[in-house]
């Protein structure tokens, strides 16, 4: 599926995450900002991939500001976001809730 | 080499610094020499000097020690003044050795390192710009961690030898008496420098108010100094406060607070005539508010309060629910002012307060005491060093010294955004696990197994689930998911000591 | 209904549902019922993104023995539909619909959970619901509303919305609330199902809370919603029974014991015979006081 519009999810409010959506060309490509890169950037980073293959979005650029979520927090902003980029918000994709 | 904490030390370095491994939290009865410091002998006439680099020519040389204390924290001025001129001197190979490193003189300390200035460094702490420096092997020695207590030991061993001590205070006169507690930024108890001013071959004083001779009451007294330079400003009152003296409204923070008093109050310690000590931190003054109301409702006093002072403990001082408060520094003005107006708030030195080679530390009649951790491990260690990826970013303070307490409880969130606080094994061993008694998380406690005395009383206690620190870390574990092991390379950028001199653990260098 | 008097229902959280760090740490504070509000705690522009994270929280997340519940937005909204369905999926114990003024409301509320349940491959009748009642509309017709479903739990107060439609405002007294909350809990007793008071929003007047709590306590509510996890621990303190109680309690229980050993159909205490009512509230007092961790799981005082 193509993204329809850049849209946004998430705040920067700790234990939040915000993250962008916008029209990409070659696969998934992530940009991660976050304290805990180290321990947990593979991770973030697979969360939103596996996320987004859900709503079969394979081209899309991902700007990911982390305030140190987790994992579900990470999945419920990635599910809005494409939501939203999708514009779909009325018809949730209920499988990848 | 593995010391009694389960850490692998550096043989070489061990060796080459002469260092033991640390094995136990007991002291025993050592016998020791202690040292003293060389004295130029004068009338006291000529000690005023016009200029921070005329007295820095007369005592500073490659490859001293000097050192600082950091009673001004973030409003320090004395430092970078001081430390700007020894650069610009071209002055090399120095140790520097102050009480603490606050954040305000992170930038002088990177350049004095770069400019070969500065070679090693003992502390009880660094953070910030300067901790990430350090941590990235930019200093060519390990840095020497030590707590307030082990500070005050080392300077009376000679393992810390101080050439000249630089020392900011608020007032004096010009033969040196002088004290925190007067002038535009005060800080109330000088209780760390007061070290520096009986042991150092060289004292001298900078302040921005001189005062007319004999300056009284003096902490630091004419017999210890030998300069006293004028400058413009010794410090910014606005920021001498630690910050968080507010009352916190958050609320996992007051039920953290709350359970914590809930432990002290259950504890066999809580009677009438106990002792104990809160440090600083919103979180560390709603326990202090929540151990106020038990104390009134319970008709209990406190024979004494310790160790970093408040205003919400001198207030309970005031009220009459404290008999004493034993101050070697102090977090706000309003302690700062306390200590000024009520002969009951005594101003200790650090040895007094908790040097564990004496003959009787204010630490080892404590009662209960509060203490934080970035990190637990499920053998109860705990870390207040190196942060989540690794680098230095805290202080020992008076960590080590104060769980000496006959309950020392430490207070820390089971999680703290995504970065579990309680840990199979902990980055650094800072204070040994031995020395702790229980866990104060949000989801419940944890009672160290060593203190099954301990169980029956606090095993009950209304909304207070009590779980093994294993069930702990596993919870912790289960919401932030497995995180990579942080890598390191071979190298020690710090050796961090146990308050007797023995080695705890070592800091490598971070590899990015 | 559903499990109504077993349990104890004191406290009852509001969270709201767009804040990740309120959302993960809701189970820490001890509260009976957590209530993650997708309604007005949620901006309209906010509404999908707080579904989703509930939704996501609500798989992942251990909130302990909490009843957990979720305040949707009302049947008026364009979010409704969407509410019932994430959070039929994500296998809510309660929906609490807002804004309630007649019992055809809970009926389609039960439908359109029941049609989400076999949806979501969710054991039908599993998901319950409740009303909040928020108008002098809703107010006369709260024993309907309290009877309208199998599936109902309680019936809750929310005073701002109501004062506003009596034309008045809460005063620290509470009179204007007496009627509405009278006919609250009379409607939930005579259903057999929980009562909720209003919500206290005054952080700073603790006095004020403190008097209201003890005031719903002794008309008979079985709780209150809540804004604030600081508030819990006050609740609890006024629904815990005085020693006396417990030991009255403790007697009674010990009563029924002896009978059932006899083989006795006729309880007594002291010669006398005890009354149903007398048994229920014995064990309603024991429930309170294993919570307050007065005594233990076997009614045996704890220490304190």
């Amino acid at each position: 599926m193509e993204i329809k519009q850049t849209a946004l999810a998430g705040t920067l409010e700790s234990s939040d995450i915000q993250i962008m959506l916008s029209k990409g060309t070659d696969g998934v490509s992530i940009e991660l900002e976050s304290d805990v890169e180290k321990q947990f950037g593979d991770q973030i980073r697979l969360v939103i991939t596996e996320t987004l293959h859900q709503f079969e979005l394979d081209n899309v650029k991902v700007k990911a500001i982390d305030k140190g979520a987790l994992d579900c927090v990470i999945k419920a902003r990635t599910i809005a976001a494409a939501q939203r980029a999708l514009q779909t918000q009325d018809q949730p994709a209920w499988e990848v809730f | 080499m593995k010391n009694n904490v389960d850490r692998e030390l550096p043989e070489d370095l061990m060796s080459s610094l002469n260092y033991q491994p640390y094995e136990t939290t007991e002291i025993g009865n050592p016998e020791i020499q202690r040292v003293a410091p060389v004295v130029r002998a004068q009338t006291g006439d000529d000690k005023l000097v016009d200029s921070i680099e005329d007295v820095v020519k007369a005592t500073v040389k490659d490859g001293m020690t000097i050192s600082f204390h950091h009673h001004f924290r973030n409003g320090d001025f004395v430092f970078n003044k001081v430390m700007r001129v020894i650069i610009d001197a071209g002055i090399k190979d120095l140790t520097l050795a102050p009480s603490s490193l606050t954040g305000v003189m992170n930038d002088m300390v990177v350049e004095a390192i770069k400019a070969g200035t500065v070679t090693n460094i003992t502390s009880s702490g660094m953070r910030g710009s300067l901790g990430d420096f350090v941590s990235h092997g930019n200093l060519k020695n390990p840095v020497i961690f030590r707590s307030h207590g082990n500070r005050a030991r080392a300077i009376e061993h000679g393992d810390i030898k101080i050439d000249v001590a630089f020392l900011g205070v608020p007032n004096a006169d010009k033969l040196g008496n002088a004290n925190g507690m007067e002038g535009k930024a005060v800080f109330g108890s000088l209780g760390y420098a007061l070290m520096d001013a009986q042991y150092a071959n060289k004292v001298v004083l900078l302040t921005d108010n001189l005062m007319p001779y004999p300056n009284t009451p003096a902490s630091i007294k004419q017999t210890q100094v030998d300069y006293v330079v004028e400058v413009d400003q010794v410090g910014d009152p606005e920021k001498i406060g630690s910050g968080a003296t507010r009352f916190t409204k958050d609320p996992k923070e007051l039920k953290i607070a709350e359970t914590v008093n809930n432990v002290i109050t259950h504890s066999p310690y809580f009677k009438d005539g106990f002792s104990f000590q809160t440090g600083s931190g919103g979180a560390a003054l709603a326990v202090t508010r929540y151990l106020r109301q038990s104390m009134l409702d319970n008709q209990i006093k406190a024979s004494f309060a310790l160790g970093g002072i408040t205003k919400p403990t001198t207030d309970m001082l005031k009220e009459g629910l404290i008999d004493r408060v034993m101050d070697v520094q102090d977090f706000d003005k309003g302690a700062a002012d306390s200590m000024h107006t009520d002969p009951r708030q005594q101003e200790i030195d650090a040895s007094w307060y908790a040097d564990p080679d004496n003959k009787g530390a204010m630490v080892d009649q404590l009662d209960v005491v509060i203490l934080s951790a970035l990190e637990i491990d499920t053998k109860f260690n705990v870390n207040v060093m190196t942060g989540s990826d690794g680098v230095i970013r805290g202080a020992i303070g008076g960590h080590q010294d104060a769980a000496t307490a006959k309950l020392t409880i430490i207070s820390a969130p089971l999680v703290r955004g995504r970065i579990a606080t309680v840990v199979p094994d902990v980055t650094t061993v800072v204070t040994p696990g031995d020395s702790i008694d229980v866990l104060v998380t949000e989801y419940g406690i944890a009672i160290n197994p060593k203190r099954t005395d301990l169980i029956d009383a606090l095993g009950h206690i209304a909304g207070v689930p009590v779980f093994t620190i294993e069930e702990l870390q596993k919870l912790a574990a289960s919401k932030v998911g497995n995180a990579k092991p942080l890598e390191f390379t071979d190298r020690t950028v710090a050796m961090i000591e146990y308050r007797d001199g023995t080695i705890i653990d070592a800091v490598k260098e971070v590899k990015d | 209904m559903a499990e109504t008097t077993e349990r104890l229902r004191r406290t009852m959280m509001f969270v709201p549902g767009n804040n990740p760090a309120m959302v993960k740490d809701a189970g820490i504070y001890g509260a009976d019922s957590i209530m993650f509000d997708l309604e007005d705690a949620v901006s309209m522009a906010e509404k999908d993104a707080a579904r989703a994270l509930v939704y996501e929280a609500l798989q992942t997340q251990d909130y302990g023995d909490a009843e957990l519940v979720v305040r949707i937005n009302g049947d008026d909204t364009p979010y409704y539909h969407n509410d019932i369905k994430a959070m039929v999926k994500a296998g809510i114990d309660v929906i609490r619909l807002p804004k309630t003024e007649t019992a055809d409301m809970i009926t389609t509320l039960v439908a359109d959970v029941a049609a989400a349940e076999k949806e979501f491959g969710r054991e039908e009748g599993s998901t319950h619901v409740m009303a909040a009642i928020e108008s002098a509309k809703g107010v006369l017709n709260a024993p309907a509303i309290a009877a309208a479903s199998d599936r109902m739990i309680g019936i809750a107060l929310s005073a701002e919305d109501y004062t506003t439609d009596m034309k008045t405002h809460r005063y620290p007294d509470g009179a204007e609330l007496e009627f509405a909350r009278n006919m609250v809990l009379h409607s939930a007793r005579a259903a057999g199902i929980a009562a909720f008071d209003t919500v206290f929003t005054n952080m700073d007047d603790t006095e004020g809370f403190y008097r209201e709590t003890k005031h719903i306590h002794q008309l008979g509510f079985d709780g209150k919603s809540l804004v604030n996890p600081r508030q819990i621990a006050m609740v609890n303190d006024v629904y815990q029974p005085t020693e006396k109680e417990i030991a009255n309690a403790r007697n009674v229980i010990n009563a029924i014991e002896e009978a059932r050993i006899k083989g006795s159909g006729v309880i007594s205490m002291n010669g006398q015979m005890v009354d149903r009512p007398v048994v229920l509230r014995a064990e309603r007092v024991m429930r309170l006081a294993k919570a307050s961790n007065l005594v233990d799981e076997e009614g045996n005082d704890l220490e304190k």
